[in-house]
């Protein structure tokens, strides 16, 4: 993957390929490795990471690519995965299949993007967070409440037993044996996410070099320039929260199928704020960071269940409950990548650069645009 | 307002722009008032006053970034009345900004790239997909903006951010992009603004050749000598009126410009 190796690789043919191919081994053996490491947890929590990664790539299009800060990204994740859920669970005793589903699903948080960013994109900074921030709250709390007087999403309960993926008639939730290797559902489960990461990943490399991408980012530098070059701003910008929330809804739908089971809870306010750290965390615009971002923030909360034990282990006792120490060090982790590493742990050599000014003559200039802005 | 009528108080021909009586008020104050202004094409047209006499103002209503509040404009012909900037750039209006607005943290040649937007056409399922059509627009957006960095003479520099440019520099990135942009009229807001000599005469030059390529300039300018050396006509504004318009050194003599530069009493 583009990032992943330097400049000077990447001249030399050969050694990209071998590379490529050495990377791809190892992604079809991690499940494997994994499991024979950590567990059969741990290959659902790599499922996981790569179902965040997908999230955390669709929020990059909207926050790091054109600048718009979107605190209600989860809306669109819960879209897609409700529209798989209602449509091929018993709740209706409606079986459609997933191949037909989680396109549309993709298409109608597609379409729920729209409908957001119209009336709200004309608004700038906080106060775009702010009123997504509402519109996440208010598709949760709908899901919450929709089972009267009609009962579409079962409220609270959430919709159960929602059908697995299939795969020319096998339930991907089943164990199968392949050449005399026992695929478990996680391990297949971690094939198709994996293969759909890579998709979305390709997707989005695509994007950011294009004249769409440079649009975005000409948003993103300064929208009244980029208006009076001829950009359609509005437009531009809608694009960006469709194509964002087409990549939530994706997930969404996925996670349903996966999981066999969604309620409003897991579409949380705090989720939004998950994914948009692994962005920031990883590196705002900047793909290959924040794939680095999702994977860690996926992994760290559930290495931590460990320190439970350990406790136990070590003095005999939890003195701290691992899900508060979650908490804690999570925000103690942010506040030190705020105060360190502003960019996020892998930026682009741009970024880095922006934030890190080397010489007076920037910092006077910096001051200069700040001085423009408030004009 | 029909554009035969502003045939007959032009100099000849259809006027590429025509502003007709604009007038701006924010609130209680009148930034513009009344203030008409024709632009031929091919001309260079210079718009002088003192700080604070509504040139901006009038360039930001031309461009759609304001709407006057009284007064028409049109291009070629073509009303400009409520069209937003980018409508107004599609229909060959270009401009740069007085304080300098690149994006700042986008490569130079990026910068010029982004002006081809408004003459190109690939969507997202070109830009994801590539196919040979969007692969041939791609190219030519960046041949051509390579081309209009040599023009302006940062041929060199394609690959530096924008903001680590020089100021001269950046003043000239401003106009390769909004070049890009294929405008039939462009407006540059003091182009030459904290310019030395010797980068004042180069810009000087660099401009007649872009008007040698059939883009019409209208340009705000501070700088005297420039403006006396390069336009063909000068318009001066004064307390958001037009109090002058001819040919340079008919403007240069005009008393009410005197008073309005030096106070009552000069001339």
């Amino acid at each position: 993957m583009i990032g992943l190796l330097p400049d000077r690789l990447y001249r030399d043919r050969r050694i990209a390929w071998a590379a490529f191919g050495v990377l791809a081994v190892l992604l079809i053996a991690l499940p494997f490795l994994v499991e024979a490491g950590l567990g059969r947890t741990w290959v659902r929590i790599l499922d996981f990471a790569m179902l965040y990664v997908m999230l955390a790539l669709g929020l990059n299009i909207v926050v790091g690519f054109a600048g718009l800060l979107d605190l209600g990204y989860v809306a669109f994740y819960a879209v897609g995965a409700y529209f798989y859920a209602i449509l091929a669970s018993p709740q209706f005793g409606l079986h459609l299949p997933f191949w037909a589903l989680l396109p549309m699903g993709a298409g109608i948080a597609c379409l729920f993007g729209v409908l957001l960013g119209a009336p709200t994109l004309r608004l700038r900074g906080d106060y775009l967070a702010i009123v997504t921030l509402g519109f996440g709250e208010i598709i949760r709390i709908f899901l919450n409440n929709l089972n009267a007087p009609v009962n579409v999403t079962n409220g609270p309960q959430g919709i159960n037993m929602i059908d697995p993926v299939r795969i020319g008639g096998h339930a991907l939730t089943r164990p199968i044996e392949i050449l005399g290797v026992q695929i478990s559902g996680p391990h297949a489960h971690y094939y198709l996410f994996l293969g759909l990461t890579l998709l979305v990943i390709f997707a989005a490399i695509r994007l950011q070099h294009s004249r769409i991408g440079r649009a975005w980012a000409a948003i993103r530098e300064d929208e009244v320039a980029a208006e009076a070059m001829g950009i359609h701003t509005r437009n531009v910008k809608l694009l960006a929260f469709a194509m964002g929330a087409t990549f939530g809804g994706l997930g969404g739908g996925l996670f349903a199928a996966f999981q066999g089971f969604v309620s409003p809870e897991s579409f949380t306010l705090m989720e939004s704020i998950m994914i948009l750290c692994m962005v920031v965390l990883g590196g705002m615009g900047h793909i290959p960071g924040v794939i680095l971002g999702a994977v860690l923030l996926t992994m760290l909360p559930e290495a931590l269940r460990y320190v439970g034990p350990l406790q136990q282990e070590l003095i005999g006792r939890v003195a701290v409950d691992p899900s508060d120490l979650r908490m804690l060090l999570f925000g103690v982790a942010l506040v030190l990548v705020m105060l360190f590493r502003p960019q996020g742990l892998w930026p682009s050599s741009m970024r880095a650069r922006e934030l890190r000014p080397d010489n007076p003559d920037q910092v006077r200039q910096e001051q200069e645009s700040l001085y423009d802005a408030e004009r | 307002m029909t554009p035969s009528a502003e045939r007959d108080g032009g100099g000849g021909g259809e006027p590429l722009l025509a502003a007709r009586a604009v007038t701006k008020r924010f609130g209680g104050l009148t930034a513009l008032s009344e203030v008409s202004l024709t632009v031929q094409v091919g001309e260079i047209v210079g718009l002088i006053g003192p700080n604070g006499a509504g040139k901006t103002t009038l360039f930001n209503c031309f461009t759609g970034l304001y709407h006057p509040s009284a007064g028409t404009v049109h291009l070629e012909g073509r009303p400009l009345a409520g069209l937003k900037p980018h409508a107004v750039a599609a229909l060959g209006l270009a401009r740069t900004f007085q304080n300098i607005r690149l994006f700042a943290n986008m490569s130079v040649l990026e910068n010029v790239m982004v002006g081809r937007h408004v003459r190109t056409r690939a969507g997202v399922l070109g830009a994801v997909l590539r196919g040979p059509r969007t692969r041939a627009e791609e190219r030519s957006i960046r041949e051509r903006s390579l081309d209009l960095l040599d023009g302006v003479g940062l041929g060199g520099r394609a690959d530096q951010l924008a903001r680590h440019l020089p100021y001269g520099d950046q003043r000239r990135l401003e106009i390769a992009r909004a070049l890009a942009t294929e405008p039939k009229l462009l407006a540059l807001d003091e182009p030459a603004a904290g310019m030395n000599h010797t980068e004042t005469a180069a810009l000087k030059g660099l401009l007649e050749t872009i008007r040698g390529r059939g883009v019409t300039l209208l340009l705000i300018e501070h700088d005297v000598r420039l403006m006396m050396d390069l336009c063909d006509r000068v318009a001066v504004l004064d307390y958001g009126r037009k109090i002058a318009d001819g040919p340079p050194e008919q403007v240069q003599r005009d008393p009410a410009v005197i008073e309005a530069y030096l106070g009552a009493g000069a001339a």
